[in-house]
């Protein structure tokens, strides 16, 4: 097992490396300039601009731009300065993550909760009303573009019902991140219901589930041991890297219900062309993705005896 | 007139049926699985019986029925699609049909208990073997988890499972074929059932791994005195184990009789057919015997004997009557005890 952890965590050098360029690539080749961006649609002399342009070190090539963007990392976990501000990536990411962390786990919760309980039900009940009335709520769920249920359940819930906040105030309560959490929350809970309903009505069928039922163990225990511990296997590793992807942000939710998490930051940072703290901020998501990876084969080791590393 | 209630020195006495009959009875039982195709008639009017100590094997092709009326034995059928219109299936007297389902479970296990064909498959592959014996009795006796565990390295021992307590918490695929069937006989074991049920428990082992295996449960059966049900396509694990035999063919009995009996003078086509494609050694390169044909289709039953498309004997009355599983006599009228035939021309077939 140690030495599986290692091995994994030395492949993330190279997965790192190879996603922060090809960001920090894409980037460069995207048309515009932070430094000019800068001055919006005021006048200035080229010369104010080369200064700042070597200030920020825009002026050497992509590839010692890149160079010395990792040394900094590496080196002094410096992920470099938001040109527009001055202030260090890290500190902007420091106010941003929180938010989205917030969001993000109460969004996972509502995710693997429902998700798994709506599966369940309709997997043991496979062919029958209430499958049926899942799989196609599941399918408006995942069917419906994000921005449009958003706007609606904003619209139905909270101001026309008033149940819950319109937008986000104060990124601290928990009340006024539900909303946008649910909405965050519909297409992956919908895919977590699916794959359960799939998992659950299969291994229904097994031949392990016919000796639990013979050997007279009472229903509850028949589910909730033998049934769930091997159909859930698929529905964490989902689970898993979908945790890694609600960390990245959602753009889209985020501007709808007006929270400040790291899904607006990268927005603000592409339309601003501003590169560094693009893969600033890209770079610690790939750090947060590729762990919440790790953890999610190390739980499959666990829940899937079958499964050894060595 | 008075029965005379004997107190005998065997041991672990176990007492028949609260009315002195078999431990386990079956009576014209029938079970339906409807299809979308139609209705699948697996089993149409089984009746057998089990004393305890006593071993049945029930012998037939795939298909025949056998594992479906073992398994509404045991009520692991799922209903729907199966049905049992009709049937009364008795065990110490009381019919096993009409009770609840929590009566049911807490039959299933405790007192009935039944071993698997394919272990590895029938274990659950992500629980420990330890795990899964001890949950029998952590549900049925209410043990802790820790005496569980200790009960469950005796059953290993018990199975002759080496390095037991080393192996418990390892998982079902770290075994091999032979050792895993032990585990499953030690989970059908675990509470000493009145009633063990197992369906071609060495189907999936290889030969000398079958005969260990065979003999394990027998040598078990023996000590706790239970009854056991033996279900079978394989004449040579029957003839060792077995007392009695009842010979299936599309949901019914054909023919029943003591093993020797059954080897010596079959009383049915079928189970001569049956006897006639064992391969033998002093017939060594001769073509090998097979009943002509295929197992009839469930959903079209033959009318008749169900057996007669593929009965070298079938004459008119085979394809219009359907035999009843009558008593099979000497050629002088004298009884055979427990022997009975469902053909027409058993007697022919007899005697010969």
């Amino acid at each position: 097992m140690g030495r599986y952890v290692a091995r994994r965590l030395l492949q993330m050098i190279p997965v790192f490396i190879g996603t922060t360029l090809l960001i920090f690539l894409m980037v460069y080749a995207l048309p515009g300039d932070p430094v000019r961006g800068l001055f919006g649609d005021k006048a200035t002399t080229p010369s104010v601009i080369r200064a700042l342009r070597h200030e920020y070190g825009l002026d050497k090539p992509v590839l010692v731009q890149y160079w010395d963007f990792m040394k900094g990392i590496v080196l002094h976990f410096d992920f470099g300065k938001q040109i527009a501000s001055g202030r260090p990536v890290t500190e902007i990411l420091g106010e941003a993550f929180p938010v989205t962390l917030r969001l993000a786990s109460l969004a996972f919760v509502i995710e693997a909760v429902i998700g798994i309980v709506l599966g369940v039900v309709a997997g043991l009940r496979a062919g029958k009303a209430a499958d049926t009335v899942i799989l196609f709520f599941t399918l408006l769920l995942i069917s419906v573009p994000v921005f449009v249920l958003g706007y609606i359940l904003q619209t139905v819930f909270a101001i026309n019902l008033g149940w819950l906040e319109p937008s986000v105030t104060d990124p601290t309560d928990f009340n006024q991140l539900l909303l946008p959490a649910i909405v965050l929350a519909s297409a992956s809970l919908a895919y977590v219901a699916r794959l359960s309903r799939t998992s659950v009505a299969e291994n229904l069928r097994a031949d392990y589930m016919r000796t639990a039922i013979a050997k007279g163990l009472p229903r509850r225990r028949v589910v909730g041991v033998h049934l769930l511990r091997n159909s859930l296997i698929p529905v964490v590793t989902f689970l898993g890297t979908d945790l890694g992807a609600l960390m990245g942000g959602a753009i889209v939710t985020e501007g709808i219900f007006n929270i400040h998490g790291v899904g607006g930051t990268i927005a603000d940072s592409i339309t601003r062309r501003e590169g560094t703290t693009l893969v600033g901020l890209v770079t610690i998501l790939v750090l947060v993705y590729l762990v919440c990876s790790l953890i999610v084969d190390l739980l499959y080791a666990v829940l899937d005896p079958r499964i050894r590393y060595a | 007139m008075t029965t005379i209630q004997k107190v005998s020195a065997v041991p672990s006495p176990r007492d028949a049926g609260e009315d002195g009959g078999p431990l386990l009875e079956v009576r014209d039982l029938h079970v339906e699985f409807h299809t979308r195709d139609g209705v699948v008639k697996a089993v149409n009017g089984v009746n057998y019986s089990v004393n305890a100590g006593e071993t049945l094997a029930v012998l037939g092709e795939s298909g025949s029925g056998k594992s479906v009326t073992a398994q509404a034995i045991m009520g692991i059928l799922d209903m729907p699609p199966a049905k049992i219109p009709q049937g009364e299936i008795r065990f110490r007297g009381q019919d096993m049909l009409t009770m609840s389902a929590e009566e049911r479970r807490k039959i299933r296990g405790r007192r009935i208990s039944m071993i698997f064909q394919d272990a590895l498959s029938s274990l659950n592959p992500v629980l420990s073997v330890g795990y899964q014996l001890g949950e029998m009795f952590r549900v049925h006796q209410g043990l802790s988890k820790k005496e569980a565990k200790t009960r469950a390295v005796e059953l290993m021992d018990r199975v002759k499972i080496p390095a037991a307590k080393a192996r418990v918490d390892d998982y079902p695929h770290q075994f091999s074929g032979g050792m895993r069937q032990r585990i499953m006989i030690a989970m059908a074991l675990a509470l000493e059932p009145d009633l063990i049920i197992a369906d071609e428990p060495t189907t999936a082992l290889d030969v000398t791994v079958q005969a260990q295996v065979m003999d394990l449960l027998a040598e078990l059966q023996r000590e706790y005195n239970m009854g056991l049900i033996l279900i079978t396509h394989d004449l040579g694990v029957v003839a060792d184990v077995a007392d009695k035999i009842a010979v299936m063919y599309a949901g019914r009995i054909v023919e029943q009789a003591p093993v020797h009996d059954l080897y010596k003078r079959p009383a049915h086509p079928y189970t001569r057919g049956l006897l006639d494609s064992i391969p033998r050694l002093d017939h060594k390169g001769q073509e090998l015997f097979a009943i002509k044909g295929l197992p009839p289709n469930l959903l079209r039953i033959p009318s008749g004997c169900a057996f007669n498309p593929r009965c070298p004997k079938a004459q008119d009355i085979c394809r219009t009557q359907i035999p009843e599983l009558e008593p099979v006599t000497e050629r002088d009228g004298s009884e055979l005890p427990g022997r009975a035939a469902a053909c027409h021309f058993w007697k022919e077939t007899i005697h010969g």
